[in-house]
């Protein structure tokens, strides 16, 4: 799968998009590859702030535990409550279907993240 | 064996395994606001019905007396059937913790002479029996920590682990309020003393450290750890797991630690119940005896005492009672077995045994610590798993099938794809030679048959286990059927 | 020399040092530095045959007086119950007791599936969704439930009646101090319940949790209704620390709204054993599963598609998320959890409620007979269930002393927790006793209140 041109990426493999006045948030088909199997999500309630780079949800494999790391920092207007439920749906299309939660965070500058170039470089870094 | 029912599939409303004698005084009754509407839905079995379901779960167990359990960091020796007999006589079995001092002075004798071996075994000035298992003794041991700097003034932040250490020894620091830091080991499995270097200030509360560490290696520079961390006044904890190493032959207490707890289910013999009760009492330095739980036992010319009262200074209780007396009881049993004698040759035995283990399996897998160990050992699989696609997970797994218990796999952390193999002195040549065949015959079947191991196990009652499902649908307890409509 | 632990022989040994190729055993250890090690025997004495053992612990048992020998009339956190005999022979199974905690479930297939009957019948019995695998013992238990409210509620403030039992609390504050978690403890009414109103007074938005216990220290029960809807209202969690042979008939914290049940498992057919081992239970509402420290048993599918049994929600424990984990708790009380289950197993829905009503007749019976001994009073008016406050006419350690004399060891004296309460002894009485026993209790009472007075 590749890496989707449009987005902004983080080092802890959240991707990032903007949307009128929202900043959609995700994880990567990196990160869903390294998990393997999802058994839990835990997304943040409606209206929760948000700080850059700091946890703002949890996902975990059966042994393993990995923070959500919120690419920039906002107020959760938005969260999609389905992929709590359905991991199956998140790890097939984690790009579209599979986003995590929308935040409010005006004038937000995701030009400090990832472009897909860098961040396919850094992955197959990481993968060495 | 075709799978067990669960007890409440055996239920047939009416029967029962226990009877009562009728009641001899007036029946009362409670006001009703107060009563329970429905009983609750507990099995009704006859009592031959419950002695075979619970035999046949028993049957489809493994212990140390049915089969070699080389677990690594676990020290699962033998459990002698002495300790049992001892514990279950009814001058222990059936004392009320509250009884008056005068009825339970061979229970306090028990208390007061073991804190005595442990202060000698360990090199440490005082002990407290109260914690309950190793864990508790970790956090009970920082409660202390935390009392002493609280006392100077002082409230440093930091507890620094290594990246060798136990889980409990993070979670423990957490549960105290400190901030964990890991400590990095070098290539030989020490710790890093240049990393430790630059991690020291005032702001550290304590290290804790096991030694030897759970890669099996001794830390000869604990001393020189000790000096560094006690010029910023911090604490170096020493985590008991590995005591069985050196038991005897060389003391916490005279390496520089302040503070230590002991594993009675792992160095000295009280069996692990299949996941507990275990008893992880504490030593401390005299430094930070003022600090330990109440109450303690103290012996004058009267006899023996527990006191509560005068200790101004101590973190209270971490557990109601005296601790898991039971199993103080068994530890001193054990220790009065070997004697002062004997406890040298079990980390003698310990020690060899390991190290012979290591020597018939080294050529087969890497030793990423090299051909010398203390109790224990880690070998990785990360060869096999890079050339043929079976991981640390699949050796484990095919070992079952032979009838052994797996070694620890995946820890600790920083070798990848670790077996951890802990023979004990307890095990016998021959059962070490047994068990090295076949994990070499593994090995062998991991170049030529790879399957046989991703498959495995096939000879147990179960085969591998969708772990997955478990997390994600979970199924934690019996539901009854509603109660039909009234 | 060769001891039956140890099983190495000389030609062993030689054998082996050779295959490793060392000149000798103690140069195994030369990687400790010779300042490091002990350099001389440790001044213990030496061994002990089996023999030698058994005598010398036969004579520290002897030394004590086991309640077994007596007629014990001990509580306080600490109960004399028969234990059917099927529980100690299934306990001697040391396929259980030799086993380790079931990381390798294809082998321990028998403990985990009587950890998940444990953990079904602390369900059933406390009328909540979700149990453990254990926890240490009852104090310890109500520490973590507290906690995890913590945790859940993202509050820092217990409030704690102080009809828990005081060491109880004690070890709440213990745990509670170094994580800036405030515990305020909030006296009784006269009545021996929880004082409603002045509960209300601490409690406020800050609160993760109300704590109580049922029946209290004192013996009394409490409202758990009452409580719930307290903590409640001011967004708090209620933990609700419970007695199992009790929920035989009284109406379990499921049913009042308790978000947390915890308590000490070892009226279950646990002996007493000078206070351990024993076990903690915990249950909790569905909600509040991922708060919950220690291990969990669930059932999954093998690859052969048959019903198995495994550890599971592994990601809350420290061997996973280390500093980030629920608790640290590792290893448990699994052996006491098997004892509990089997007890239950064995007494069923109607045994269960036989032993808790012959508990509370007898305990009922005795209170009639001492109260009717002069001079005796029983301060508190709310109902009990096995167990009672007595308070005498006198000084409570002189009477006791009397009786134990006459081989009674009357109950346990408050003095110890509490200075201003000289006079006042806590009495149990269990299904163990007779009629006839507790006549006699209450006449040696009455009698040796005459001889103090």
């Amino acid at each position: 799968m590749g890496v989707p041109a449009d987005l902004r990426y983080t080092k802890s493999h959240e991707w990032a998009r903007l949307e009128g006045g929202k900043v959609v948030v995700g994880i990567t088909d990196f990160a869903v590859a390294a998990i393997k199997e999802i058994v839990f999500l835990e997304l943040p309630p409606l209206g929760r702030a948000v700080e850059a780079a700091k946890p703002f949800g949890v996902i975990e494999s059966v042994k393993a535990v990995f923070d959500l790391k919120a690419p920039v920092s906002g107020k959760v207007a938005e969260v999609n409550a389905k992929m709590a439920e359905d991991f199956e749906a998140l790890a097939r299309d984690p790009f579209v279907q599979g986003w995590l939660v929308k935040l409010e965070a005006p004038g937000a500058d995701l030009s400090g993240l990832m472009d897909a170039a860098a961040y396919e470089k850094f992955c197959a870094e990481e993968h060495h | 064996m075709s799978s067990e029912p669960l007890i409440f599939e055996l239920s047939s409303p009416g029967r029962r395994a226990f009877d009562l004698p009728a009641l001899d005084v007036p029946e009362a009754t409670l006001p009703g606001a107060l009563r329970r509407g429905r009983a609750p839905e507990l099995p009704e079995v006859s009592q031959l019905d419950l002695v075979r379901h619970f035999t046949h779960l028993s049957q489809r167990n493994m212990g140390i007396d049915t089969n070699f359990y080389p677990l690594g960091s676990c020290t699962m020796k033998y459990n002698p059937k002495v300790n049992e007999d001892v514990a279950a006589l009814p001058g222990f079995a059936n004392l009320h913790p509250y009884q008056s001092g005068d009825t339970v002075q061979g229970a306090l004798e028990v208390m007061f002479e073991l804190e005595r071996w442990l202060a000698e075994i360990s090199g440490m000035d005082a002990i407290s029996l109260q914690p309950t298992a190793g864990s508790q003794g970790e956090l009970t041991a920082l409660f202390v920590c935390r009392a002493y700097h609280e006392k100077k003034g002082r409230r440093p932040r930091k507890v620094l682990v290594p990246d060798s250490s136990h889980g409990t020894n993070p979670a423990s620091a957490a549960l105290c309020g400190y901030e964990v830091e890991t400590v990095k080991s070098d290539d030989k499995g020490h710790v890093d003393l240049e990393d430790l270097k630059a991690r020291l200030s005032p702001d550290v509360a304590c290290l804790m450290m096991t030694n030897p560490n759970t890669v099996g290696v001794f830390e000869k520079d604990v001393r020189a750890i000790a000096a560094m961390l006690h010029a910023v006044d911090a604490q170096l904890y020493y985590d008991g797991a590995n005591l069985n190493a050196i038991c005897g032959l060389a003391r916490p207490g005279d390496m520089g630690c302040d503070m230590m707890h002991f594993n009675l289910h792992k160095t000295f013999s009280t069996p692990h119940g299949g996941g507990g009760p275990g008893a992880g009492p504490i030593g401390v330095k005299e430094h930070l005896r003022p600090f330990l739980p109440v109450p303690r036992v103290e012996k004058d010319a009267s006899g023996y005492h527990l006191k509560e009262e005068g200790f101004p200074e101590s973190i209270g209780r971490v557990r109601c009672f005296y601790g898991n007396f039971g199993l103080l009881l068994r530890g001193l049993v054990y220790m009065r077995a070997l004697g002062g004698d004997g406890l040298p040759e079990v980390a003698r035995g310990a020690v060899l045994n390991a190290n012979y283990l290591l020597a018939l399996l080294k050529d087969r897998f890497e030793a990423p610590y090299g051909d010398r160990c203390m109790h224990e050992f880690v070998l990785s699989a990360s060869r096999q798993k890079r050339e043929n696609g079976v991981s640390a997970l699949d050796f484990a797994k095919r070992l079952l099938d032979f009838g052994y218990h797996a070694p620890t796999v995946y820890f600790p952390l920083i070798v990848p794809e670790a077996l951890m193999v802990e023979p004990t002195e307890t095990e016998s040549k021959e059962t070490l030679d047994a068990f090295a065949e076949v994990l070499r015959g593994i090995a062998r079947e991991a170049v030529e048959t790879p399957e046989l191991l991703r498959q495995a196990p096939v000879n147990t009652v179960v085969g591998r286990l969708d772990e997955g499902k478990a997390a994600r649908q979970p199924n934690l307890r019996w539901t009854p059927c509603p109660p039909p409509p009234a | 020399m060769p001891h039956p632990y140890l099983p190495l022989t000389d030609h062993d040994r030689a054998a082996m040092l050779k295959a490793i190729g060392e000149p000798a055993v103690d140069s195994l250890f030369d990687s400790i530095p010779p300042d490091l090690r002990l350099g001389r025997p440790l001044a213990l004495p030496g061994h002990l045959s089996e023999m030698e053992l058994a005598r010398e612990f036969g004579r520290m048992a002897g030394a004590n007086r086991p309640v077994s020998s007596l007629e014990s009339y001990l509580g306080a956190g600490a109960y004399e119950h028969y234990a059917p005999s099927v529980v100690r022979h299934v306990l001697g199974r040391s396929e259980f007791y030799t086993s380790y905690t079931p990381y390798q479930p294809e082998l321990t297939q028998g403990m985990l599936q009587a950890i998940w009957e444990y953990q079904s019948m602390v369900c059933l019995l406390t009328g909540m969704d979700v149990s453990n695998a254990s926890l240490y013992e009852g104090g310890h238990a109500l520490a973590e439930s507290c906690l995890m409210a913590c945790a859940a509620t993202g509050r820092k403030k217990v409030v704690l009646a102080e009809g828990l039992h005081p060491e109880y609390r004690q070890v709440v504050k213990t745990y509670a101090g170094p994580q800036g978690i405030q515990v305020v403890e909030v006296p009784q009414a006269a009545s021996g319940a929880a004082d409603l109103k002045a509960l209300e007074a601490h409690l406020d938005q800050d609160c993760a949790a109300l704590a109580f216990m049922n029946p209290n220290f004192f013996g009394c029960l409490e409202s758990g209704a009452d409580l719930a809807g307290l903590a409640h209202s001011k967004g708090a969690l209620l933990v609700a620390c419970v007695e199992p042979v009790s929920l035989g008939l009284l109406a379990p914290p499921g049913d009042f709204g308790a978000d947390i049940a915890c308590g000490e498992g070892q009226p279950l057919g646990i002996p007493l054993s000078f206070g351990g081992p024993w076990v903690g239970f915990i249950a909790c509402r569905q909600a509040l599963v991922r708060r919950m420290p220690g291990r969990i048993a669930g059932i999954t599918d093998d690859n052969r598609g048959q019903r198995a049994f495994v550890l599971t929600l592994q990601t809350r424990e420290q061997h996973i998320r280390r500093e980030k984990a629920t608790s640290n708790i590792c290893t448990n009380q699994t052996l006491l959890a098997l004892a509990a289950t089997v007890t239950l197993s064995a007494l069923g829905p109607v045994g269960l409620q036989e032993v808790a009503t012959q508990c509370l007749s007898k305990a009922h019976y005795l209170a009639g007979l001492v109260s009717r001994v002069p001079g005796v009073e029983l301060p508190h008016a709310a109902p009990f269930f096995c167990e009672f406050t007595l308070r005498l006419p006198v000084e409570s350690a002189g009477v006791c002393r009397a009786m134990r004399g006459q081989g009674i060891l009357a109950g346990v004296e408050l003095s110890r927790f509490d200075k201003a309460r000289p006079r006042d002894l806590l009495v149990c009485a269990t299904e163990t006793k007779t009629r006839a026993q507790l006549d006699r209790y209450a006449e040696v009472l009455a009698r040796a209140i005459k001889e103090a007075a």
